[in-house]
Parts: structure tokens; sequence; C-alpha cells
């Protein structure tokens, strides 16, 4: 199975459709329930950090097969303002949108791999997998 | 979109059975919040059993209204949260370890109770 959907994050209401289309793909890879909560919890992080901080992007599902596994690819990027601070979003506590500062560094902890790029001015793109075990 | 809230005697009780997104569980704190003024209820119960997705935002929003709720002087419990859920919160960081939680609504209201008549 390889194939790739991505959603358009436009509206406050893209960040349940976009984690709605990546909990249903999940489910079709084969995640189990809890699996499939952390894949729906760590896109809607990555959607509502386009929605606040870019205004627009896109988050893209591409279902990956490596020798044994089965996974799920997320790709989230914007051609928004992009990140300074890029060591302190990754820390714990740290928001300057007045949230919990959960997310990021949450995003990273619930997926298997993660991979941030941003440059000042440009954009960010994220990238986070999770493999089927 | 908006959730019903539930008066029975003195307590409030909500069922959340939407996936939310942040406008509707915003609309809900203020909800909640009035609704609590208007019935002087002194308890509350939300339950979560059908919600299978909290992230950090819905996170602040529930923590936020059961401090805003005990500023008012009434005490809510969250009840049902989801194995999946709960463990979910925690890899995200989340420990919400002020807020008052029970099983499901019959332990919430018990809960709720106990506190209430101390």
């Amino acid at each position: 199975m390889d194939f790739q959907s991505c959603v358009n994050i436009k509206k406050e209401w893209d960040i349940v459709g976009a984690r709605q289309l990546g909990r249903d793909i999940a489910r079709k890879i084969g995640f189990g329930t809890v699996d499939q909560a952390r894949i729906a919890t760590a896109i809607s992080e990555l959607a509502r950090n386009i929605y606040l901080y870019a205004g627009t992007g896109k988050i893209c599902f591409e279902a990956i097969e490596d020798m044994n596994h089965k996974g799920l690819r997320i790709v989230a990027m914007d051609d928004g303002p992009g990140i300074k601070e890029l060591s302190q979003v990754m820390e714990d506590g740290f928001s300057t949108s007045g949230g919990l500062g959960a997310g990021l560094p949450g995003v990273k902890r619930l997926m298997d791999d993660f991979d941030i790029q941003s440059e000042d001015g440009k954009g960010t793109e994220i990238k986070a997998v999770k493999w089927l075990r | 979109m908006r959730i019903p809230i539930l008066k029975l005697h003195n307590y409030l009780l909500i069922s959340i059975q939407i996936d939310l997104d942040d406008q509707t569980a915003i609309q809900f704190q203020e909800d909640l919040l009035s609704k609590i003024h208007e019935s002087g209820a002194t308890g509350v119960v939300i339950d979560l059993t059908s919600v299978d997705i909290i992230d950090s935002f819905i996170a602040k929003v529930l923590g936020d209204v059961v401090t805003m709720s005990d500023l008012m002087g009434a005490k809510v419990v969250l009840t049902g949260i989801q194995p999946a859920v709960a463990m979910t919160l925690i890899d995200l960081g989340i420990h919400m370890q002020d807020v008052p939680t029970a099983l499901d609504l019959e332990q919430g209201l018990i809960k709720l109770r106990q506190e209430l008549e101390e």
C-alpha cells in the first residue's frame, strides 16, 4: 500500500478534518486504538501549529514500508515565518501563544521518528513517522 | 455546534459526544460558566466516554473550565477518560493532576456528593 493524501490547513475546522483522515489511514494500515489516538493527536498538534503560526499550509500522509515494517509518515509543511527558536520550541512548556507548550515535544514523544527543518522567513517542514509494531 | 448541558437537581451533566474543534470547546467553556451562574449548580460532571482524542488545546480548555468553575464555587469531575486518551495525554506531557476524575458517570456523581457534603 503506498498512497499519499494531503489536507490543506486554512481554517480551524481543517484541524479536525486532518486528524480524522489521518486516523482513518492509520486504521487501514493496521494500527491499534492507542496508536491511532497517538497519531491523531500528533496530527492535531501539527495542524494547529500551521493554523496558529503560518496561517495556511498542508499535511500529507503516506503509507510506507521498509524491509519488515509498515508505517505511516506525516509531513506538515507551510510557507510561514519559520521558527527562530528551534531549540526552545522543542522544550516542554515553551509557548509563545499562551498554550501549554506541549505541542512539538509532545509530537516527538507520540511518534517514533521526528525531523524538523525550518528556515527563518521561509517556512517549516516537519516529518514524523510511526511504525507498526 | 453547541454541547447540551443538562440540569439534574444541584448538578449539571454534560456528555461530550462529538469530535471537539477549538471553537466548540471555547463555546462550551462559556456556556458551562453561564449555566452554573444561572442555575446555581454546585457540582458538574463532564463525561468524556465518547471522546477519542484530547490534544493539548482541548486539555487546556478542560483544565481551565475546572479551575474557572471552582472559582465560581462549583466542583467539576471529569469522567470516562478512555485508556488510549490517558496514554496519549501522558505522552504529550499533560498530567492534569489538579483535575478531579472518576471512572464513569456513576462514580463521578458519588465523588461529587462526597466532596460537597464534607
